[in-house]
């Protein structure tokens, strides 16, 4: 009886051995399961047997059951999967086709170059402030120091709206003006304001009618020019890199004095000389200064009081710097082949 | 231009590297652009002795040269040595232009020690065919043989190329004042040129009368010289104005010149024998002409000061001379003028007549009263010395101006505490002394006097602590930060606003510009879809860019143009900026342009295209993500220059707040599309903040209806109707399809309507109940029918 079973067994085994397809397992199975099959002949076969061997072949059988069902199991497993592999062989792709492509926004370059430094301000506690670019010669002449007649007028040849009263604004430094005034409790201030200016110049590749300026104020008490070369010391780190060294030297402006223009070691042959510094080793990228006590006296501060500083960029020039760009015209005309480029993360200096 | 030769007249430089002192200046204020030095070494005059030809050549000599150390043996291939000449001898080691060194050499078997020169081989003369043919230099002048040729050359002399600002032109841009700012730098004292004349009894006062009858005239002194002889100017004259620029012309005329560039003031000769025996300044008239010395005719305006002879104005006062009144070379008296003019007017007078001259830069600048005294006894006593002028006794004089000199008073602790350094009071004199600015030191206080040359400097301390400060080195600053507590800066106002809509923007795809505020006539009458007025400038720079926008769409249609015609595909655009009507009334916009593949894969056939709804869609999640879900609306508009059935207005809590549409293809064939929403608007709308809203638990019953409505009838009335009769078990309304019966001129709109309680399971008939509800109301209210 027991060979029986084992005979089976070895049966069913090479008769699975012998199947091509799924089909053929499945019929197989039917053959050996089914009601009339030899499975369940030898479960009738059961009953007839006494009680002593009852127990001892039901529990074989069962075996034996248990046993099949999981040989065709197996089988039925082993030829899905195959069936299953063949399919997604024949699903396969050719991954260096090209990609479907998702429109790229890319800030301008410009605004890539102001976000960087409007971070590095932030991170140092200055707001960032707007204006408006419709001035009043007031705000953007005469509350700076720079009364009507005054030469510093000719340098900045002005689009007036209306004769010596209203313009596009020259300068953002009118939006610092504003500030001061603005602050009912002649607070402390810290503030930027990146914007856009005008000035009646031809446009070519260094000069342009519009351009962009961030400007910068910090008014507070006992601050010393030393804190603004401290202040444009970490700036100029963080914008051109922890090596980065600076200097100022004496300049003038008429809403500051001293005045300074400050200068960063060339980046580009780290202070050798070069055709981008023009062989000096530094590179002028802004003028600053204490503010001028006529200017804090015109928007309501003391200067007996407070002391500050101000600064200011040409976003072009830092842009043009920092990217290598040769022309400024570019910043305007929106080349979305160069433009996209933009459109990325930049290393933490 | 500054010339140190000239320098040195009035302070001890012979110590001084001059490359090395320009750093110095440079570092203390004044911007040294180029240090100009032309002189080139081992370079001596020499004599040809011998010349005999070369015996291995057709064109070469073998001269014996005297360069009285020694005879040295040269070969020369010069066509035009010969003996008896002088020449220029380069001799081993001298660097000529172009970094040829001459070295000893053997030249076809014949030694050779040096070499003869060319001018243009010396850098003097240009390089060229003409040049060339001249062959050597051949000295005719009296020149010592053995001396240095740079002497003979006018090569020894070192120039600075200055880039002063604005405010220190007057005291710097003239030899004088440029010896106060090296004398400062070096702590050394200045010496004036000698200003020393004889005079002659006769008096100007009997020949001639002044007056002044213009508040822009406040000093004004007049000399006068006789006899003098016009020739040409002494040697050294003549090559210092040459060295910074200016033809020398004769002696009275380089004088002036030379007298300027001393002291910084200009001065003005007239021939007394044309000018007659008055000056009177006055305004000029409307409308009054003068010939000026270049021969043309100039109209002037009362805004002009003018020099009269009493009646016809002979100078444009501090601008240009009269014709009328020029020193010619018969003339015989000088009447000599040194005055001050109001700065502002010559300023206005030099650019309205387009004279921007060496003297009218100055006046322009302002000047000190102190030196125009020094320069009109400077120019008599060159005049004496040069010119054989006789001085006459006497000076016309008139003196309004405000001698006063400025004071400032101030603590060393001020001056520390402004520039963030640790002087005492005796540091504090130290710099003050060789400022040269006179002051006293009582109870800690300093009273410190501005000189009247330093015309730069305000009386305040800031102005002091400069000075000091530029001298003390910046360089030798410090570096701090400020000790104030430390926060985070912010977005103030708007700009936050403005940052997070750029952001999102980008991130769905589009890519920033900046464009120009000012634009074109022809882009100024496009996109006019508001009643506003836009500003025209009085002075523009070109008429191309001279109308502030109102709107940014034509900007933005141009930058696609650009991209277009350099074949980019696919352009998405945006640009934020302020606009300005002509009331000065600032709105900032938000322009959005979009035209090709969104997303794109040709190869797959997988293209989405930009269409009205994209840019609608684009629209939506900018509005969605500021806050604004089901608060703003599309509605049907004909907008200008746009697809007039395909155009719309868009309203936030009914406002208008802006426009979409396609362009219309009389502007562009293009499929473009473009949305202009106005932030300060959106900038005004308040928002309900941010709160969780669970999903309901309990099953939604979703029904389908469709209806068929006249082909004009917008889907998004039929939605608020459904909306409305709906209520509050109506969650979401959505169109599923949309097609047209043309021959009826109908459409059917088909609705996807989910209802949902929250707090319990709907039942089939409650749903069905408000379903038919709705069908019902909306066949009744809507010219509509429902689809089977």
């Amino acid at each position: 009886m027991q060979s029986n079973l084992e005979n089976l067994k070895i049966e069913i085994q090479n008769a699975l051995k012998n199947t091509s397809c799924l089909q053929d397992v499945i019929d197989l199975k039917g053959k050996y399961l089914s009601k009339k099959g030899p499975i369940n002949e030898l479960t009738q076969h059961l009953k007839n047997l006494p009680v002593e061997d009852k127990k001892e072949f039901g529990k074989l059988l069962n075996g034996l059951k248990t046993e099949v069902n999981s040989l065709f199991d197996e089988k039925i497993n082993y030829y899905n999967t195959l069936a299953l592999n063949q399919k997604l062989a024949a699903e396969s792709i050719d991954v260096t086709l090209p990609a479907t492509k998702i429109s790229v926004g890319a800030p301008s370059i410009l605004e890539h170059l102001i976000e960087e430094v409007e971070e590095v301000f932030m991170s140092m506690g200055y707001d960032v402030v707007d204006g408006p670019e419709i001035e009043e010669d007031k705000y953007n002449f005469e509350l700076l120091n720079i009364p009507k007649g005054h030469p510093a007028r000719d340098a900045q040849d002005t689009f007036y709206i209306e004769d010596e009263k209203i313009l596009l604004r020259s300068q953002t430094s009118p939006v610092q003006i504003r500030t001061m005034l603005a602050s009912t409790n002649k607070e402390p201030i810290r503030m930027i304001c990146p914007g856009k200016t005008y000035r009646r110049d031809a446009d070519d590749a260094t000069h342009s009618h519009q351009f962009m300026q961030i400007e910068g104020l910090l008014v507070d008490k006992n601050i010393s020019l030393s804190d603004l070369k401290g202040t444009f010391d970490v700036i100029a780190k963080k914008l051109f890199g922890e090596n980065t060294k600076t200097r100022f030297r004496p300049s003038y402006y008429q809403f500051t004095e001293p005045s300074v223009e400050t200068d960063i070691s060339c980046f580009s042959c780290q202070g050798k000389g070069c055709s981008l510094c023009k062989n000096t080793g530094w590179i002028t990228v802004s003028g600053a200064g204490m503010v001028h006590p006529n200017v804090l006296k015109n928007c309501g501060y003391d200067p007996k009081e407070y002391s500050g500083f101000a600064f200011g960029f040409g976003a072009e020039r830092l842009a043009m710097l920092k990217y290598g760009i040769s022309d400024c015209r570019v910043f305007y005309q929106t080349d979305l082949r160069e433009v996209k480029t933009f459109d990325r993360r930049e290393e933490a200096k | 231009m500054i010339n140190l030769d000239w320098v040195k007249d009035y302070i001890d430089l012979s110590d001084q590297d001059l490359k090395e002192l320009a750093v110095k200046i440079t570092k203390a204020g004044i911007n040294i652009e180029k240090v100009i030095q032309n002189r080139l070494d081992n370079l001596v005059i020499g004599k040809v002795l011998t010349c005999k030809p070369h015996p291995d050549s057709d064109h070469l000599n073998i001269c014996e040269v005297d360069i009285k150390t020694q005879i040295i043996q040269i070969v020369c291939g010069a066509s035009n040595v010969k003996a008896g000449i002088k020449v220029i001898v380069a001799l081993p080691g001298c660097i000529l232009p172009g970094n040829f060194e001459i070295k000893k050499s053997n030249i076809r078997n014949q030694e050779s020690n040096g070499m003869i020169c060319a001018l243009f081989e010396l850098g003097i003369e240009e390089k060229n065919e003409e040049n060339y043919n001249k062959g050597i230099h051949v000295i005719t002048e009296d020149v010592k043989i053995g001396t240095d040729a740079n002497e003979y050359l006018n090569t020894n002399t070192t120039l600075y190329e200055l880039d002063i600002h604005k405010h220190r032109n007057n005291d710097c841009y003239y030899h004088i004042g440029f010896a106060y700012e090296i004398a400062c730098i070096l702590n050394r004292k200045v010496v004036l040129p000698n200003d020393n004349y004889q005079e002659i009894p006769q008096n100007i006062n009997d020949l001639m009368t002044l007056e002044v009858i213009t508040p822009k005239c406040p000093y004004y002194l007049g000399k006068m010289v006789k006899d003098i002889q016009i020739k040409p100017s002494p040697d050294f004259i003549q090559k210092r104005l040459m060295s910074v620029g200016l033809r020398p012309i004769n002696n009275v005329v380089d004088i002036s010149n030379y007298v300027m560039l001393e002291y910084g003031q200009p001065l003005h000769f007239f021939d007394y024998a044309k000018l007659g025996n008055k000056v009177l300044v006055r305004d000029a008239k409307n409308q009054e002409k003068i010939t000026t010395l270049d021969k043309q005719q100039r109209v002037l305006n009362e805004n002009d000061i003018v020099v009269t002879n009493g009646s016809v104005p002979v100078c444009v006062a501090g601008v240009m001379g009269g014709e009328n009144t020029e020193v010619d070379e018969n003339t015989q008296t000088i009447f000599i003028e040194s005055a001050i003019f109001d700065s502002v007017s010559i300023r206005t007078t030099a650019n309205k007549l387009n004279l921007p001259s060496e003297a009218s830069i100055r006046y322009g600048k302002g000047l000190s009263y102190e030196y125009t005294n020094k320069a009109i006894n400077r120019a008599c006593h060159l005049l004496e010395k040069y010119a054989n002028a006789k001085v006459l006794s006497g000076k016309l004089v008139y003196d309004k101006i405000d001698k006063t000199l400025k004071h400032v008073q101030f603590k060393t602790s001020q001056i520390n505490s402004l520039l963030g350094i640790t002087l005492s009071d005796v540091d504090v004199e130290t710099e003050l002394n060789r400022l040269d600015f006179k002051y006293t030191l009582q109870d800690g206080i300093f009273d410190c006097e501005i000189p009247a040359r330093r015309l730069d400097i305000d009386p305040n301390i800031n102005d002091i602590a400069e000075e000091i400060g530029r001298l003390y080195g910046y360089h030798n600053l410090k570096s701090t930060l400020p000790s104030i507590p430390t926060r985070r800066g912010v977005y103030v106002k708007d700009v936050k606003l403005r940052k997070q809509i750029s952001k999102r923007l980008r991130t769905l795809g589009l890519n920033e510009t900046k464009t120009y505020t000012l634009i074109s006539p022809s882009m100024a009458k496009l996109f006019r879809y508001e009643d506003k007025n836009q500003i025209t400038l009085p002075n523009p720079m070109s008429i191309d860019k001279s109308i502030i926008r109102t709107t940014l769409l034509p900007s933005l249609l141009k930058v696609y143009e650009y991209n277009k015609a350099r074949k980019v595909p696919d352009i998405f655009l945006y640009e934020i900026a302020k606009t300005y009507d002509v009331n000065y009334q600032e709105e900032s916009k938000i322009a959005i342009l979009m035209q090709g593949n969104y997303i794109q894969n040709s190869w797959l056939h997988n293209n989405v295209k930009c269409d009205f709804f994209l840019i609608k869609g684009i629209i939506e999640n900018i509005l969605d993500y500021l806050g604004f879900k089901n608060r703003y609306t599309f509605i049907k508009e004909s907008i200008p220059d746009f697809h007039p059935g395909i155009s719309a207005k868009i309203l936030l809590d009914r406002e208008k707040i802006g426009v979409v549409g396609k362009i219309h293809p009389q502007h562009n064939q293009d499929d473009i599309f473009m949305c202009e929403l106005s932030m300060s608007k959106i900038y005004n709308k308040s928002i309900k903040p941010l709160k969780y809203k669970e999903t309901s638990k309990f099953p939604q019953i979703i029904k389908d209806v469709a209806f068929v409505v006249d082909k004009n009838t917008q889907s998004e009335d039929i939605k608020r109707q459904i909306q409305k009769f709906g209520g509050r078990l109506l969650t979401n309304i959505e169109v599923f399809d949309v097609y047209e019966l043309k021959e009826e001129n109908k459409k059917s709109i088909a609705f996807k309507l989910t209802f949902q309680d929250p707090s319990r399971t709907l039942t089939e008939e409650e749903v069905l109940n408000i379903f038919n509800k709705i069908i019902i109301d909306i066949e009744n209210n809507l010219d509509a029918k429902l689809r089977n």
